[in-house]
């Protein structure tokens, strides 16, 4: 036996294997160090050679440029640091209302796409093909172009009438409107519980009145004299208070005094309420059968409060109106027309690749489910949000996270059209004037990787909970 | 039964709860088919559809008339100057794309020479719809010539060095041609051993790389003038960049992507790390930085030439989508395959290359042209570093005086935006008709 | 780096060997450039150039380079191998003009760069001559009955990013204590675009580019400069340091296309002038003295600049000038005699 063994070639275990691999490992690892032992003592040689700066001391000195777009405090002898938060900030916030304008509207053209409306369908299908084919930095040269041609300059605005509203009194104005928003809310809240139908018409007939009331003072209120005073709340005079020009769209503004103390703690508080909210409706739901208007109420619990609060406040409560003044309107709030442009190229390109996840997720939903769902009597509205959504949103997750962040990342193309972001301000301006590339270049590269990492963590956390629980 | 119910209704000894009177004629079936059906059966279905498609007649109708009044009817198509497209009536100035078409084209490369140009694209054109033809002969011929000569080649062609680095120093003007001549020769045995078998492989790379020295010396007597990168732009410098991003994308991906799967923990570490680095940063910085930092990381001597720097970049970028595209494709085969690869007694670098990836890459086609059209869509991003792409210089041609007016740039993009969509378009289209083969045979 | 100690020593020993000969300056002798030496053995010079501004630096139909820029590097090569096409003309960014220079991609960066003293002591540069006097001034429309920058308050302007200009314009608003909404873009280009669109009242950049820009507006005489200059902008070609020959030969190339002016030398009739008897003359062209030698250069170097190249007035004619679409004035770039600032020293 032992001699059977002997003359037999020993067998292949996995130890050459195994070191062998031990061998091209240590051979890679080796390499790659040398190569960045290289890079490394090259890089300090030509920086050294072509008087590049090696330390962050740029940060804290004065920038001397002004941006136009900022939401925090800057000005020109703000510090290169500032300038970097103002471009980061303004990077998030673009990226963070890109993404909610490319869901909806991926999602509603998603849906279109699959719809049995022809007109629809093809319509969709011409917008995602021509979107999905073009590059990006098309697009936006486009939309900017398209943003600020038909525009009038700042004197001959546009001034929208539509919004000529003035609250003379913002205590009562308030009051008025939350109370308005109470009963509509109460209302619409309560339609599905209550079973008669005089009640229901009631209801809609309010609700459809304050609708109805609200259109015709945007449309009408300057033009019909006295009207404000007849419905008794809002004061409209001719002039209008509302802008639009290619400086950008100039809101009336509420400068909250003492509220703006506590306005913030109570938002988060009614969100964290209205959250807290929701989750009791579901366990309800689940445990219960009971089936509660969680949008609804949740609004209510949102916007309550806060008016409140404004209400409480009463007379410290002021008004920002913009106004013609020089060249520019000044006062008020404003959206600037790069910021709009940027924000409408990214979201309708992602939305033409949203649209595709959606439609993919949509069409991998058994057609059972639906049959099933058809078949007891659910409409299709219904259906679709309660039968083929939560299905398809297992299949939509994992491609939709990568679609946010390549908005996220797209949203660097703003250099091309004056966007102050901060590919824009940090590696443009600041790296063009402190040369300071291998510390501008990291940090911003940093940056993004970060807020890939954190935007990831959330969608996988969420897959996680939307994911089928396997029993 | 029959008799019953054929009886009169007036019969007096009829049951009281037979109906006593005929039911009226029912109104004929409304039409399932024509024209009338099928407006609405698909336009007019219920009252909310109704009003989509209105909305969606009159958004038709708001968009096409001045459109087609701008692109067509008020267009000038023939002038020698753009005094005629500076009226404010005037529409697209298709007469300035005409007379500045070459240097949309080219860019700066001598027109004398264009045909070096052309010459390329044509064979390019002619390899790459070989190589793509679902029923072609000889496809993996084509692919291998796509992959190895054709790039050397065309590298000699379009510079008009011999594409042979050796006696070269670093540091000379030639250096930076060296510098991608040499990533060229690996690159192109690297995948000739990658495509065929290992001894034949080897055996058809010293081969080529003799043929190749020889060549070296009978393109010098050629006497092609030399073109430098910093005459190459336009359209063709765009196409240039996407295939130089597609050419080494994907192995630099597939190579990624097994090192991501691959058992060595430091393989798999450096692979990932390079995967989800680069993926989490914007294009933009990755040509910045391999415009600004990467000349930084080498000795002075060896800077490498502009139009390489965001090639490198480029080709990195598009190698990490890749990477994750072949990744979900290594997925998708079954355990069972490396199961039985293995048991057949396969190397790694056998079963990888002869059962794992043709399954892998069939799977992911529509996933690989989807990285390709996005690679396409993202070379205009080069003009961020001074690449004269088809953008920039639609962009730059704006500037003359002679055309220069406001409808010279909307011009340019609306001819920009066509092109770019023929390309992107007819790829997209492309993949589906794949995916549609692939899923046919799969569902068999 | 091996190779250029071996060659310098190389060199060393051929001025050695020429100090010998007979007939040299006592006081020195042609000393080598690295640069001039790098150049004559590629055959060609690199010239880093502005992507796009017409007048300075622009690829025409058929990618030929054309402006005053682009003739000051023809300027050099013609002087260097009497041929004036021997140039590479390399498209540069603002953000990496300089950093090209500093790795030797690039000879010259005459990319209408503003000589700064920053730009000198900290990037290790050196500005050889001013060619274009410039000044930051404002463009506006016609319609806003705008007659000074000091009016300007409120206003929105368009800039181009990561330039002097930007800077320029913020220590303009902030000295005379106005407020102003800037929007810069990434090119020139784009920020003409938005002002055009009517997005901002007033754009800003050197003098010189504003004219440019003028004519290719809708309607160019809907807009109009404001007299105001703002800043200085002393506009020139710059070389790195440790080079003072090929500093010189870059230098001089330009002062000899000035001169060459003002002694009334042009391409047309520099042959003829080859013969004058005036000594200025002649020394220019090379008649009389050895210029050339102490560059590096053949005697005729001047020579072939204005034959190949033409004088600094016909190259700011043809450009820029009158014979231009851009007819800009010639302004303080007028030669000193004509009541300009535009001055070279003298050949001797």
């Amino acid at each position: 036996m032992s001699d059977a063994t002997s003359s037999r070639p020993p067998p292949r275990d996995a130890r050459p294997v195994e070191w062998r691999a031990l061998a091209i490992q240590i051979a890679i690892a080796l390499a790659i160090l040398w190569l960045g032992w290289q890079a490394i003592g090259n890089v300090a040689e030509n920086m050294r050679a072509r008087n590049i700066p090696s330390n962050f001391d740029f940060l804290s000195a004065t920038a001397g440029f002004d941006l136009n777009q900022s939401l925090i405090a800057y000005s020109a002898t703000s510090t290169y640091g500032r300038a970097f938060l103002v471009g980061l900030l303004n990077t998030l916030a673009v990226a963070a209302i890109g993404i909610f304008f490319a869901t909806i509207i991926g999602f509603a053209v998603g849906v279109a796409r699959l719809s049995q409306n022809w007109m629809a369908a093809k319509l969709a299908t011409i917008y995602v093909e021509v979107i999905r084919n073009t590059p990006l930095l098309l697009q936006l040269f486009f939309w900017y172009t398209a943003v600020l041609a038909p525009l009038p300059g700042p004197r001959q605005s546009i001034s929208l009438p539509a919004l000529g509203l003035r609250m003379p009194d913002p205590q009562a104005g308030m009051a008025a409107i939350t109370a308005f928003a109470l009963a509509s809310f109460v209302l619409l809240s309560v339609r599905n519980q209550i079973k008669g139908s005089a009640i229901k018409a009631a209801g809609y007939a309010i609700s459809a009145l304050f609708m109805i009331l609200m259109i015709v003072a945007i449309l009408f209120g300057p033009r019909v004299a006295g009207f404000g005073n007849a419905v008794g709340i809002l004061d409209i005079r001719d002039g209008a208070y509302v802008f639009l020009n290619n400086r950008g769209l100039f809101l009336p503004f509420p400068s909250l005094g003492e509220a703006a103390i506590w306005l913030p703690a109570i938002i988060l508080a009614s969100a964290i309420g209205a959250t807290g909210f929701s989750f009791w409706a579901k366990s309800q739901r689940e445990e219960k059968g009971r089936i509660l208007p969680v949008f609804w109420i949740s609004m209510l619990i949102l916007i309550v409060p806060a008016a409140l609060t404004i209400w409480a406040a009463g007379s410290s409560v002021t008004i920002d109106y913009p106004q013609l003044r020089g060249f520019n309107l000044a006062g008020g709030v404003r959206v600037y027309p790069e910021f709009f442009a940027l924000v409408l190229g990214l979201s309708l390109y992602t939305a033409s690749f949203i649209a595709e996840i959606v439609r993919a997720g949509i069409l991998s939903v058994a057609k059972g489910q639906s049959e099933a769902a058809l078949a007891l009597g659910l409409r299709r509205p219904t259906i679709l949000k309660l039968v083929i959504i939560p299905q398809a949103m297992r299949v939509v997750i994992p491609p939709l996270t990568n679609q946010y962040l390549n908005l996220t990342k797209n949203s660097s193309l703003a250099v091309f059209i004056g966007f102050p972001d901060l590919v824009q301000i940090f590696v443009g301006t600041v790296l063009n004037q402190t040369g300071a590339m291998i510390q501008i270049i990291s940090i911003t590269m940093a940056v993004y990787l970060v807020i890939s990492l954190l935007t990831s963590l959330a969608m996988n956390f969420y897959n996680n909970k939307m994911a089928l629980s396997e029993r | 039964m029959g008799a019953t119910s054929s009886t009169g209704p007036t019969s007096p000894s009829q049951p009281s709860f037979v109906r006593s009177a005929m039911t009226a004629d029912r109104s004929p079936p409304v039409p399932t088919s024509g024209p009338l059906a099928w407006l609405r059966d698909n336009l007019f279905p219920g009252p909310m559809s109704a009003v989509a498609t209105i909305l969606g007649l009159l958004f038709l109708l708001w968009v096409i008339p001045p459109l087609a009044r701008f692109l067509f009817l008020d267009a000038i198509w023939s002038a020698d100057n753009g005094d005629a497209c500076r009226a404010p009536e005037a529409g697209a100035c298709w007469a300035y794309v005409r007379q500045k078409f070459g240097f949309f084209m080219y860019g700066s490369y001598p027109r004398e020479d264009v045909w070096r140009v052309n010459l390329t694209l044509v064979a390019g054109a002619v390899l790459t719809l070989w190589m793509l033809w679902p029923d072609a002969r000889g496809r993996g011929g084509a692919a291998l010539a796509f992959f190895t000569v054709y790039p050397v080649l065309a590298f000699g062609i379009l510079t008009g060095s011999p594409p042979f680095p050796i006696g070269w120093l670093p540091s000379s003007p030639e250096g930076q041609i060296a510098w991608m001549v040499l990533i060229v020769a690996l690159f192109a045995t690297a995948s000739t051993l990658f495509y065929l078998n290992r001894y034949t492989g080897w055996a058809i790379a010293i081969f080529g790389f003799i043929a190749w020295s020889e060549l070296g010396s009978w393109w010098s007597s050629l006497e092609l003038p030399l073109v430098g990168t910093h005459l190459w732009g336009g359209i063709f410098v765009s196409l240039l960049v996407a295939t130089v991003g597609i050419v080494f994308s994907l192995p630099l991906g597939i190579a990624l992507a097994l090192g991501r799967r691959s058992q060595m923990p430091v393989l798999r570490f450096l692979s990932v790390m390079l995967i989800e680095f680069v993926r989490g940063v914007p294009l933009i910085t990755v040509l910045v930085m391999a415009n600004t930092m990467l000349p930084l990381f080498v000795p002075d001597s060896w800077s490498p030439d502009r139009l390489l720097r965001p090639l490198i970049g480029v080709a990195l970028f598009s190698a990490v989508y890749m990477a994750e595209v072949v990744r979900g494709g290594l997925q998708s085969v079954p355990k069972g395959q490396y199961e039985g690869a293995m048991s057949l007694g396969l190397s790694w670098w056998q079963m990888t290359r002869l059962v794992v990836l043709p399954q892998a890459l069939v799977t992911v086609i529509p996933g690989i042209v989807n990285s390709f059209i996005a690679l396409f869509k993202d070379t205009t991003l080069v003009a961020i570093v001074g690449i004269f792409d088809f953008l920039k210089a639609v962009d730059t041609g704006r500037l003359d005086p002679v055309w220069a007016g406001p409808k010279i740039s909307t011009t340019g993009y609306v001819f920009a935006a066509i092109f770019y969509f023929i390309f992107c378009f007819g790829m997209s289209r492309y993949s589906m008709m794949m995916e549609r083969r692939h899923s046919a045979g799969r569902s068999r | 780096m091996r190779t250029s100690i071996l060659s310098n020593a190389i060199a060393g020993a051929v001025c050695a060997l020429m100090l010998s000969a007979p007939g040299a300056f006592a006081q020195g002798q042609p000393a080598k450039s690295p640069t001039l030496d790098k150049i004559q053995k590629a055959g060609t010079l690199n010239c880093g150039v502005n992507p796009g501004l017409a007048g300075f630096s622009m690829p025409d139909d058929k990618g030929l380079w054309l402006g005053i820029d682009v003739d000051l590097c023809r300027a050099v090569a013609a002087a260097i191998f009497n041929d004036p096409t021997k140039v590479k003309f390399i498209p540069m960014t603002a953000k990496d003009r300089f950093t090209a220079l500093q790795t030797g991609e690039i000879d010259i960066l005459a990319r209408n760069g503003t000589w700064t003293m920053q730009r000198e002591t900290e990037l290790g540069l050196l500005f050889t001559a001013t060619n274009y006097y410039d000044g930051q001034g404002f463009m506006v429309r016609k319609k806003l009955n705008v007659t000074s920058a000091l009016e300007l308050s409120q206003a929105s302007i368009c800039v181009q990013q990561g330039t002097t200009t930007e800077l320029n314009l913020a220590d303009f608003f902030r000295a005379n204590n106005m407020k102003y909404e800037v929007i810069a873009f990434a090119t020139s280009n784009e920020a003409v675009k938005a002002y055009d669109s009517g997005r901002c009242d007033a754009f800003t950049t050197d003098a010189s580019g504003l004219y440019a820009e003028r004519v290719k507006l809708a309607n160019a005489n809907d807009h109009v400069v404001l007299s105001e200059i703002i800043s200085k902008e002393p506009l020139g070609p710059a070389v790195r340091q440790g080079d003072d020959i090929w500093f010189n030969i870059v230098k001089w190339a330009h002062f000899a296309m000035v001169n060459a002016e003002e002694l009334g030398v042009n391409k047309g009739n520099a042959d003829e002038q080859a013969k004058s008897i005036k000594p200025d003359v002649r020394r220019l062209l090379g008649v009389e003295n050895e210029f050339g030698k102490f560059l590096g250069l053949s005697n005729d170097w001047a020579m072939r600049i204005i034959k190949h190249v033409g004088n600094y007035g016909e190259s700011f004619e043809r450009n820029i000038g009158a014979g231009s679409r851009l007819r800009i004035d010639r302004g303080v770039n007028k030669l000193w005699n004509k009541g300009g600032i535009m001055y070279a020293p003298p050949i001797r």
